[in-house]
């Protein structure tokens, strides 16, 4: 089910792709211009909430260890399908900025975790046969599981946790972020010298073992931030895209957006249907598929009136 | 099992006895070739056609009683294999030539074996003759006097013969026509690469949580497995004895204009080859190569307890997916294959006009960003 599947005749993933630009130019107008209400609706409301909710809940601490990433811009390769003159190619780098730093989930969901959420009635049951481990990561999600996860943990906290993008998730595991160009593809020849370069490549992948460890159990990275690239694949929020490149690497043409496949993020970037909860390969696939299916949520540092609201919250409640 | 062994015993005594060659003045006279086999996919060196007269051939397999891990997952088996692979090697021959094989069955094994040839006649195809305990070896020559591709495998007797074929004792003998492979005008055709591809059906037992279960012995497998084989559904149908043996890094290669010869053995079960994106240009079905060839199939049939061969040449690079067309099996249960061709793409042949996009433009354009629903 991976759509990256370099092989797959035609009619796997293509055939899912039931959400396209149209529900894409909502959520970004959503996002642009919900934000914008929000904001004002916030404004005028938040001493109100913020005296009924007692002590300043952002700063309440987390029930989960959680990891401050600071706020930064890198040079990013970013997900999706490209191709030059129909000739499919190495997605373009790209500077991205996270502009307030990240509170990241230091582990993944755990298995404690996630079945709590089954329990109050917030997410489906996992049909993973292995990781029962209670401090184990939850695996065999899918992305539908995670993000039901996500919406109720925001809700049970009171802050919005939610998955992190692709370029977050790449932000927060730096070193341990692996790049996917076809290095071995020089450009030249037709789509066939690089159908088969990235089938090598992808043959290359070392496989890992399938049983997750408990939770640390891949360590940290220089952030700070633990398992990232372990054999736990983590969801993120981001859409496959499709983009056609001119010979400067800018878009040209039309893109198509499918929301119906998330990226998926570890030891390698995969595209995944977001129903599945066992990415294996198989059929005309190639290489070592993502061992499990997880995930981790991220939320946005509180902006500067925020916490000046919060020191004015706690003030108030001081006098 | 023990009486059923002290019978093998005596019955392989018997078979020994039996089964001394008297050779006949002529076949004594005939030159002889010692053949080094090789484990599929590969086939050991030999000619298409000869001038030569009939010779003598001589093989040996060593039985290997051993554990073998049959997928990604490391599911393990008490494989039972022919010279240590599955499936066993493969013998060609020509037509007239004589088959002499050495059976090594060494003490270190547990169960008494045989070989039962499709392509030889009489003696239950050589099983009755051949029937070695641990620490026995046996000779058996027979004679090819059919050209084709054929199935061996072992068959001990009774409710051993399905349990040794299903754990992997299986193969195929290969009897060129003297004058080589011919179309249905009789014009010789050629290959310029051989491939063994032998399938395998498994079937493991699992346990209460549906988690495949691994035992000490075959012994100890054997009744839990003997209930998965009665359902007929096996849990895995795989190529060249495990999940992913030709695929990845053991793909077949090839390129373009490279004419393959494509054996396929099926020593148990029905199976439908069919090369993804290829087809193939000649194929003998059913395996025998006194029929002519049929031309330009999309999918061939294997029949269970048969081998047949396929000729294609590649016309475009690429990656070629070689499966079972029940897709079920091909992808879930793990019947597949890869060829990885190089060359020259042919436009004329396929060519993508328009790459995927948007149906009817009107789509977003614009600069790129890291696509994501959460802006900051």
């Amino acid at each position: 089910m991976q759509a990256s599947a370099p092989s797959c005749p035609r009619g796997g993933d293509g055939a899912l792709a039931k959400r396209t630009t149209s529900r894409q130019e909502v959520l970004v107008f959503l996002a642009l211009h919900g934000k914008l209400a929000a904001k004002l609706i916030f404004a005028a409301t938040a001493p109100l909430v913020l005296a009924a909710t007692g002590p300043d809940w952002r700063e309440a601490p987390d029930r989960v260890p959680v990891v401050h990433v600071a706020a930064g811009s890198f040079d990013y390769r970013i997900a999706g399908a490209f191709d030059r003159e129909g000739r499919p190619v190495d997605a373009p780098v790209r500077r991205f900025a996270v502009g307030r730093g990240l509170a990241v989930m230091k582990t993944q969901v755990t298995v404690a975790d996630y079945d709590r959420c089954v329990a109050f009635g917030g997410c489906a049951q996992r049909t993973a046969k292995t990781g029962q481990r209670p401090d184990a990561p939850a695996v065999g999600v899918s992305w539908q599981d995670a993000s039901a996860y996500a919406r109720w943990y925001a809700k049970a906290t009171g802050k919005a946790w939610r998955l992190p993008t692709d370029a977050e998730w790449a932000y927060v595991a730096g070193s341990r972020f692996a790049d996917d160009a076809v290095t071995s593809d020089d450009g030249s020849g037709s789509f066939a010298r690089r159908w088969l370069a990235k089938y090598d490549e992808e043959s290359g992948r070392t496989a890992v073992e399938k049983a997750p460890r408990p939770v640390g159990g891949f360590g940290e990275n220089e952030r700070g931030v633990a398992d990232l690239a372990g054999n736990v694949w983590e969801w993120t929020d981001t859409c496959y895209l499709r983009q056609g490149l001119d010979a400067e690497g800018e878009p040209t043409g039309a893109r198509t957006v499918n929301c119906g496949v998330r990226v998926v993020e570890g030891a390698h970037r995969a595209y995944v249907t977001d129903f599945i909860r066992d990415a294996r390969a198989g059929g005309c696939a190639v290489g070592i598929p993502p061992a499990n299916l997880g995930f981790r949520l991220v939320r946005d540092e509180p902006s500067r009136t925020r916490r000046a609201l919060g020191r004015l919250q706690s003030w108030l409640a001081r006098a | 099992m023990f009486t059923r062994r002290a019978l093998m015993a005596a019955a392989a005594v018997t078979a020994i006895v039996a089964g001394m060659p008297a050779k006949a003045d002529d076949i004594s006279k005939l030159p002889r070739e010692h053949v080094e086999l090789v484990a599929p996919p590969f086939i050991h060196a030999h000619e298409q056609a000869t001038k030569a007269g009939p010779k003598v051939i001589e093989f040996k397999m060593t039985i290997q009683e051993k554990e073998l891990v049959i997928d990604n997952e490391g599911t393990k088996i008490h494989a039972m294999t022919f010279d240590g692979s599955v499936p066993g090697p493969m013998m060609v021959v020509h037509q007239d030539d004589y088959v002499e094989l050495t059976l090594v069955n060494p003490e270190t094994n547990t169960m008494a074996h045989n070989i039962d040839f499709h392509s030889a006649t009489g003696g239950l195809g050589g099983g009755e003759l051949t029937l070695v305990n641990p620490g026995e070896q046996v000779v058996l020559r027979w004679k090819a006097t059919r050209a084709g591709v054929f199935v061996y495998h072992c068959a001990p007797g009774g409710p051993m013969i399905p349990w040794h074929v299903v754990s992997g004792m299986n193969g195929a003998v290969m009897v060129l026509p003297r004058d080589g492979l011919k179309d249905e005008t009789g014009k010789q055709i050629k290959y310029d690469k051989a491939v063994y591809i032998g399938e395998q059906d498994f079937y493991v037992p699992r346990d209460e949580k549906g988690k495949f279960k691994s035992y000490e012995s075959a012994g100890e497998a054997y009744p839990d497995t003997l209930e998965v084989m009665r359902k007929l559904t096996p849990t895995h149908v795989v190529f060249n004895g495990k999940v992913g043996s030709l695929t990845g890094k053991n793909a077949l290669t090839s390129k373009v204009g490279e004419r393959v010869l494509i054996v396929h053995s099926q020593a148990n079960r029905d199976s439908r080859p069919h090369l993804i994106g290829g087809h193939g240009d000649y194929v003998w079905e059913a395996g025998k190569f006194a029929n002519p060839p049929e031309k330009d199939l999309e999918t061939w049939f294997i029949r269970g307890g048969s081998a047949g061969a396929a000729l294609y040449t590649f016309r475009e690079p690429g990656v070629y997916a070689y499966v079972t067309h029940n897709l079920i099996e091909a992808v879930e249960l793990g019947a597949t294959a890869h060829f990885k061709v190089e060359g020259t793409w042919n436009d004329d042949l396929m060519k993508q006009v328009s790459p995927p996009g948007p149906i009817g433009g009107g789509a977003r354009t614009g600069a790129l960003e890291a696509p994501a629903q959460h802006k900051h």
